[in-house]
């Protein structure tokens, strides 16, 4: 779809941002470039819609060279999203996400038609569409930002760093709506970022640039995890890289044990008898898990009581044996399970959240050691 | 140029004239901005009512407030400090926001850091804001002297304008050369005392030299 | 002063100033002609250059220079050139009020052009608008407060200088200051001052609403900081000065 063919850009000052950068970005998917400031990640996505033009080389998008349609017209197929969001201020919402449809010609009213849908689709309310853009939060402007560059419907979508000025709460809401809204559109995406966390979580390939315009690795999340090119790319990847790429493993050897449970609610004397090595998970009507209860949190508690909120403990994170996410069930899901609970028995659920079973530490290790054996782990 | 030669020591008269009409109020304006600015820092109703007026009086035509004037302070209408007193206004006007916009961009860590030592209101004022205020009203300076130097020549149409003396004589002689100086002359003693002032700022800021490298 | 103010309402008092070619309003809609016709050819000439060179970036340096010398000319003395070169009549003075309204628009628009925040302008273009329309839609509307603010200083700057053109044989509400003080008239010189102040600080004030108007709404509504430039821009413009 997107292909860089020894693309190389020179600044008039001698800066050389891309170095013979060739690259192929396959239709459908999301690309990450990632790499440390300054080492190229914008002057290759702008060579894309010729916002910038390279010294030498070649650019094309969907076969053809970027440079065979003007400017105008070619930037019009591609949508542009920037981290300062770049929306007009004198324009209300509406018209900003109108922006491309206006420019190609739409009758006025189909483009605000078609940018009010739009407002919908990036989960936001209809009445923001009147507003300017300074009487948005930063997370609404970005969204926005979103809205207008799919306006137009364009098979191709640059995103430069979108989610990086906005705090950590919003940036996750942000990252998994891009997930949502790309499993509904399919565009192919080209997504700018200096941060390797981001670039695992949402890219299907990454691409890790090295200072001076050079293109370190370019693979898989998985692979960049488990068989980083060199020290680089290893050093950028950084530390617990061994443990996250448990997250691309499933976890299908890992064997499911049985776990007591009981009622919130329930008696605290039927609590006792049902405890299994001290330990009971606490569950609502629909067995979703509230959290533990402990011998030694209930000795001394009238055994007629109910058991209450008081006497439970937090639980440790879950891991979801099979989920529509696709990427639960991961060995990395039931070892944090396992670590984070407080009995050292994660829990398992299944896609509603109930309780099914649980999973210890002991048994994911020997599942990997297992699977190294049988030749599935990479390394 | 012959005319130049003849003329030679009334032309430097008037410069000197000039010089001294507008030199006058650029400091009487900065004595008595620096003090408004500093109220005006102080109250939000003395900033409102000082930047308002300053506004108004800033918009009133040099000719008209050069005549009105006499009848204000009660001077002959051919009195040189009919010129100085409209100069100063004028002066005050552009200052005054000049001195409160740089007071108020000291940053507030820096006052709070020298109220921490000790420093009483009155000192803190003169050893720590003001400096550090110097850039922003030396750029309001350097405006304000520009403006006064091609002002003066106004006061000519009531007798009393420097170099503006050469514009009328030679608009009734229907003489080009004397205008052509002046105007001229004019321009290069405005030029001369941005540059001046320019170089005065800088030398009162060598802390800003550092950080012009540094950014 | 109670003296001089009594004689200025006898000045205004009298019907005979109010009506015929030397009339207060007569010479008020000279002055007021003037400065239109003025305003309008700098706006002709200044909006586009200022524009161009705003949205290219080329020649800035040059025409601040530019601007920044021209408020160093004393206007009386551009005044005489200008009419004795050219000769009396209408064009020669108009020409002259021109030239001194042209740095305050020229800089305003560079500036508010320049001061377009450049990640919308960045945005306009990845969005394949051509470089007159992100020109036309995206830099002009939002320079549009700070353009207006050189043409309110330039409107200001020809009020001051059309009542001194009236020493080179002008019309206009300077003619009373000037011909009071050859006849030694002095009701008649303040009257003149009066109207002139009032004019200036009654455009200013329109000029000052209508600038709120145009600021587009969602820049009027965003931090303070734009608005404050500017008022910053206003102070220090070339030309913003009395004149
Ligand atoms: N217009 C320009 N003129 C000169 N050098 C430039 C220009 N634009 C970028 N550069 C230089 O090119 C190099 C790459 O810049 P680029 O913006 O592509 O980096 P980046 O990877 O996006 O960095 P960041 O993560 O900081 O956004 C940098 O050294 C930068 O200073
Ligand atoms: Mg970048």
């Amino acid at each position: 779809m997107i292909e860089f063919r020894a693309a190389t850009k020179r600044f008039d000052d001698g800066t050389v941002a891309v170095n013979e950068l060739t690259l192929t970005v396959e239709p459908g998917g999301i690309t990450m470039f990632v790499g440390p400031s300054g080492c190229g990640k914008t002057t290759s996505l702008r060579m894309v819609n010729r916002m910038v033009e390279p010294t030498s080389g070649t650019v094309l998008v969907g076969g053809r060279d970027v440079r065979e349609s003007p400017r105008a017209v070619l930037r019009r197929g591609i949508g542009y999203v920037i981290q300062q969001t770049g929306l007009f201020p004198h324009r209300t919402v509406l018209d900003n996400i109108a922006t491309v449809p206006l420019l190609s010609g739409w009758p006025r009213r189909r483009a605000r038609g078609r940018a009010a849908e739009l407002l919908d689709l990036v989960g936001l309310p209809a009445e923001l569409g009147r507003r300017y853009p300074a009487q948005l939060s930063g997370g609404q402007q970005q969204r926005v930002g979103v809205a207008r560059a799919l306006a137009a419907d364009p098979p191709v979508l640059l995103m430069d760093e979108p989610f990086s000025a906005v705090d950590p709460v919003v940036r996750a809401d942000l990252q998994d709506e891009l997930l949502r809204l790309q499993q509904e559109l399919d565009k192919t995406i080209l997504f700018v970022t200096h941060d390797i966390d981001e670039a695992i979580k949402l890219g299907d390939r990454v691409a890790v640039f090295r200072t001076g315009g050079v293109l370190a690795q370019y693979d898989e999340p998985a692979a960049l995890l488990g068989r980083p090119a060199d020290d680089f790319v290893a050093s950028f990847v950084g530390r617990d890289r061994g443990y996250r790429a448990l997250g691309f493993l499933p976890a299908k050897g890992v064997p499911v044990g049985e776990v007591a449970t009981v009622r919130l609610g329930g008696s605290v004397a039927a609590a006792r008898d049902a405890l299994r090595d001290g330990w009971a998970v606490v569950v609502d009507e629909a067995r979703r898990p509230v959290g533990w209860v402990s011998a030694s949190r209930l000795s001394g508690v009238d055994g007629e009581a109910a058991v209450s909120d008081e006497l439970v403990e937090s639980g440790g994170s879950l891991y979801e044996v099979d989920s529509p996410g696709g990427r639960a069930g991961s060995l990395r899901g039931a070892l944090d399970a396992a670590l984070s609970s407080p009995s050292a028995r994660g829990v398992a659920v299944d896609a509603d959240g109930a309780v099914v079973g649980s999973v210890t530490a002991h048994d994911v290790l020997r599942a990997l050691a297992d699977a190294r054996q049988a030749g599935e782990v990479p390394s | 140029m012959s005319w130049l030669a003849r003329n030679w020591p009334h032309i430097l008269d008037l410069v000197r004239q000039h010089l001294e009409l507008a030199g006058v109020p650029l400091l009487a304006g900065l004595l008595l901005s620096v003090p408004l600015g500093w109220l005006a820092n102080r109250s939000v109703a003395a900033r409102g009512l000082l930047l308002s007026v300053s506004g108004v009086l800033y918009t009133i035509p040099s000719l008209a407030l050069l005549v009105v004037l006499p009848a204000v302070i009660g001077t002959k209408i051919l009195n040189p400090v009919n010129v100085m007193v409209a100069l100063t206004v004028y002066t005050i006007a552009l200052l005054v926001r000049s001195v409160t916009d740089a007071l108020g961009s000291v940053p507030t860590h820096v006052v709070s850091a020298a109220d921490a030592m000790g420093f009483r209101p009155l000192r803190r004022f003169l050893t720590v804001e003001l400096p550090l205020a110097v850039p922003v009203v030396v750029a309001g300076l350097r405006v304000a002297a520009v403006s006064n130097i091609s002002l003066v020549s106004v006061g000519a149409l009531i007798g009393v304008g420097g170099l503006g003396e050469l514009f009328t004589d030679g608009f009734q002689l229907q003489f080009l050369t004397p205008i052509v100086v002046g105007i001229v002359g004019s321009v290069l003693l405005a030029l001369l005392a941005d540059a001046v002032l320019l170089v005065a700022g800088r030398a009162l800021t060598p802390w800003e030299r550092g950080a012009r490298r540094a950014g | 002063m109670r003296a001089v103010l009594g004689e200025l309402i006898g000045w205004f008092g009298d019907p005979a100033h109010w009506t015929g070619p030397t009339g207060v309003p007569q010479r008020l809609l000279e002055h007021l002609g003037y400065t239109a016709l003025a305003l309008a050819c700098a706006l002709v000439i200044a909006l586009p250059i200022g524009a161009l060179v705003g949205h290219t970036g080329r020649g800035g340096f040059l025409l601040v220079g530019l601007a920044n010398g021209l408020r160093a000319l004393p206007t009386l003395g551009l005044l005489t050139v200008v009419v004795l070169l050219a000769g009396v009549g209408l064009l020669p003075p108009i020409a002259a009020l021109t030239v001194l309204a042209v740095p305050p628009v020229l800089a305003g628009t560079y500036a508010g052009v320049r001061a377009v925040d450049p990640a919308v302008v960045d945005a306009a273009r990845g969005m394949g608008m051509r470089e007159h329309q992100v020109l036309l839609r995206v830099e002009l509307p939002n320079a549009l407060p700070i353009i207006f603010g050189g043409v309110r200083s330039a409107a200001l700057q020809i009020v001051a200088t059309a009542t001194v053109a009236a020493y080179v044989a002008m019309g206009g509400l300077g003619r009373y200051v000037i011909d009071g003080l050859a006849q030694l008239d002095y009701p008649q010189v303040l009257a003149g001052a009066v109207l002139v102040a009032a004019l200036a600080v009654v455009l200013d004030a329109a000029f000052a609403g209508v600038q709120r108007v145009v600021s587009p709404a969602g820049a009027r509504r965003s931090r303070r900081g734009r608005a404050g430039r500017v008022s910053a821009v206003r102070a220090t413009e070339p030309g913003g000065t009395p004149g």
